[in-house]
């Protein structure tokens, strides 16, 4: 079958393209191995809230109206705002159907699913960030009586009822939250801390993306930053969303008595080795969140917002006690891996990729004609991975993707 | 703020030329892939002379101006000659060399004229570890603190910085902070 366009997910990312491509009249379907916002529906763990708030929660043309703008969606709050934004426009979502490859054809591409093989000019891949847990190579090593689940995987802390402590290794966003949680519900936890971005929730009164926004940091331009396979290469940063608002970093944890170390090194027959060098992560993560802060001091007084926002309250330097670099695995009956994610792309034309198995792209433009992705993080702007921050860079890449199309329109060679 | 915006500093790093080689390992992975050595030769007693005279690296062998070489014993209070220093003072010899070399690169990275940096370090060690007196106490170091001193052209947060990320780009704060396999053969 034969679709000018086809869209690969039907998240955030692959909804907004489609929202374009209708508004600009281009045919097209979103394949969707799940339903819509299936992610939001099976990957997550249920006290998971956005990390942006309600007001930044946007979609092009959503016209909903929230009564809390202040607040951060639940995971179902955010499949239900999904699915209301696909009915709105009709988006063209095809459920269950699963890409199994994607390979250059004729003038353009063959899409294939289980059942059904689709011919198109150009594709957007919108498959999401986040779709496989990375688990460091350590993992092999554990003794078989111990539990191992992703982060993908862990829901709620009953989950592991067995009452031993658990390890969770990595210290970003899910880290720390899970952490949090199983802390909370009576379980010792040990946290595995590496490289981390630490953030207040509220930075003189106002959410920290909400400065974030007003400062141009989230504008930032893909092709602007200094190095940016680093900047794209970023942890999530250590952050909740709650009704109370509060900060959760590495001393909220630590003050419930979750116990912190660096990062996983090895694991040494019944022991976990850590590395020695957390004390420079907290201090590199604690200088950068302040120069982060400084440059919002600096835009407040340059704009005199003085009298409509609150006196700086910088957080407490992070404070480490004795760090332990070896623990006895004995005591422990669960390891919780935190340890990022990345996209799931086994199904894409080999020509797609560098050496290192990473796609290759310019803001979104694929390196083979006609193929373009969506979603990725800091794909064009540092909003990129965002929901608000996904509309803008469908917006971008409509200039390219009509440029392929009326190339082949107009039989140019090739 | 591009490089070019900043102060002409001179702390005797060619900034341009670790920036060329930067790119140029980044296009040639294979030329990245180095090998250190060492050898290392019994004098008399616990005193060794350790030799360095060539490395791998850039796809090919290359010999050192000279060959540097570092006497180790032990102190007199073990009934040794104290012919050069100890094995671990010749570890946080090569901790704080590391970092040092790393403060002056990243500063002149970022272009933050350095006018003196001293580095002095201070390790514990309980040697109950190393006589074999008590099983539980580890042979190596209880820990490692280095203190830095610098006078730079830069405020203190920036000099903070400079000492952070050099810890972060250092080899030997790498070997000294992670476990490393260590096969020891007899050939």
């Amino acid at each position: 079958m034969y679709v000018p366009v086809v869209i690969v997910g039907a998240g955030q990312a692959g909804l907004a393209m489609s929202h374009h491509l209708i508004a600009a009249g281009i045919d097209h379907i979103i394949l969707e191995r799940g339903e819509v916002a299936n992610s939001w529906r099976t990957e997550r763990w249920d006290s998971l809230r956005l990390l942006t708030p309600n007001w930044m929660t946007r979609l092009p043309g959503d016209g909903f109206d929230s009564d809390d703008p202040d607040g951060y969606m639940t995971g179902a709050q955010v499949v239900a705002f999904l699915d209301r934004y696909r009915q709105r426009f009709c988006a063209p979502v095809r459920t269950r159907s699963t890409v199994r490859s994607m390979r250059r054809s004729g003038r353009g591409f063959t899409v294939a699913t289980d059942d059904q093989q689709w011919q198109c000019d150009s594709v957007v891949v919108a498959a999401g960030a986040s779709s496989e847990p990375r688990v460091p190579a350590p993992a092999a090593d554990l003794p078989d009586r111990i539990r191992q689940i992703t982060a993908l995987d862990y829901r709620r802390p009953s989950q592991l009822d067995d009452g031993g402590d658990v390890l969770v290794v990595g210290a970003s966003a899910s880290g720390l939250q899970i952490a949090d949680e199983l802390q909370r519900s009576g379980r010792t936890v040990t946290l595995a801390v590496g490289e981390h971005i630490r953030l207040p929730r509220t930075y003189r009164g106002r959410d920290i993306y909400w400065w974030m926004d007003v400062i141009g940091q989230l504008d930032e331009r893909y092709d602007e930053v200094d190095d940016i396979d680093r900047a794209r290469r970023h942890a999530s940063v250590q952050l909740v969303g709650s009704d109370d608002r509060s900060t959760l970093d590495l001393n909220s944890v630590a003050s419930l008595g979750v116990g912190l170390v660096g990062r996983l090194a090895r694991i040494n027959g019944t022991t976990a080795q850590f590395s020695g060098a957390l004390a420079n992560l907290v201090a590199n993560a604690d200088l950068k969140q302040n120069r982060l802060l400084d440059r919002i001091d600096e835009f407040a007084e340059k704009h005199d917002l003085a009298a409509v926002i609150d006196a700086p309250d910088r957080p407490a330097r992070t404070r480490l006690g004795a760090i332990a670099t070896e623990l006895d695995l004995a005591r422990f009956s669960s390891v919780i891996w935190a340890t990022g994610y990345r996209p799931t792309f086994g199904w894409l034309d080999d020509a797609a990729f560098d050496q290192r198995r990473r796609v290759i792209h310019d803001g979104g433009v694929g390196r083979l004609p006609g193929m373009f992705f969506l979603g990725l993080p800091f794909m064009r702007r540092r909003r990129s991975n965002l929901i608000g921050g996904v509309g803008r860079d469908a917006a971008d890449l409509m200039g390219p993707l009509r440029a392929h199309l009326e190339v082949l329109a107009r039989g140019h060679p090739g | 703020m591009t490089q070019l915006d900043k102060p002409s500093v001179d702390n005797g790093v060619d900034v341009e030329a670790l920036r060329g080689a930067r790119q140029a390992l980044t296009d040639a992975p294979a030329a990245a892939k180095f090998q250190w050595r060492a050898s290392c030769e019994w004098i008399r007693g616990t005193h060794s002379r350790t030799t360095m005279t060539d490395f791998f690296g850039l796809g090919q062998n290359h010999a050192h101006r000279l060959a540097h070489s570092i006497d180790a014993d032990h102190p007199e209070i073990f009934a040794s000659e104290d012919n050069g220093a100890t094995p671990p003072e010749i570890v946080l010899a090569a901790l704080a060399s590391c970092l040092t070399a790393g403060v002056a690169t990243v500063a002149s990275h970022r272009g933050v004229q350095l006018h003196s940096v001293v580095a002095t370090v201070e390790a514990d060690m309980d040697l109950q570890g190393i006589l074999g007196i008590d099983g539980d106490v580890r042979n190596g170091f209880d820990g490692i603190k280095v203190t830095y001193q610098i006078d730079a052209d830069a405020s203190r947060a920036d000099i903070e910085a400079i000492v952070a990320q050099s810890q972060k780009r250092s080899a030997v704060f790498d070997i000294v902070t992670n476990p490393t396999t260590v096969r020891v053969e007899l050939a």
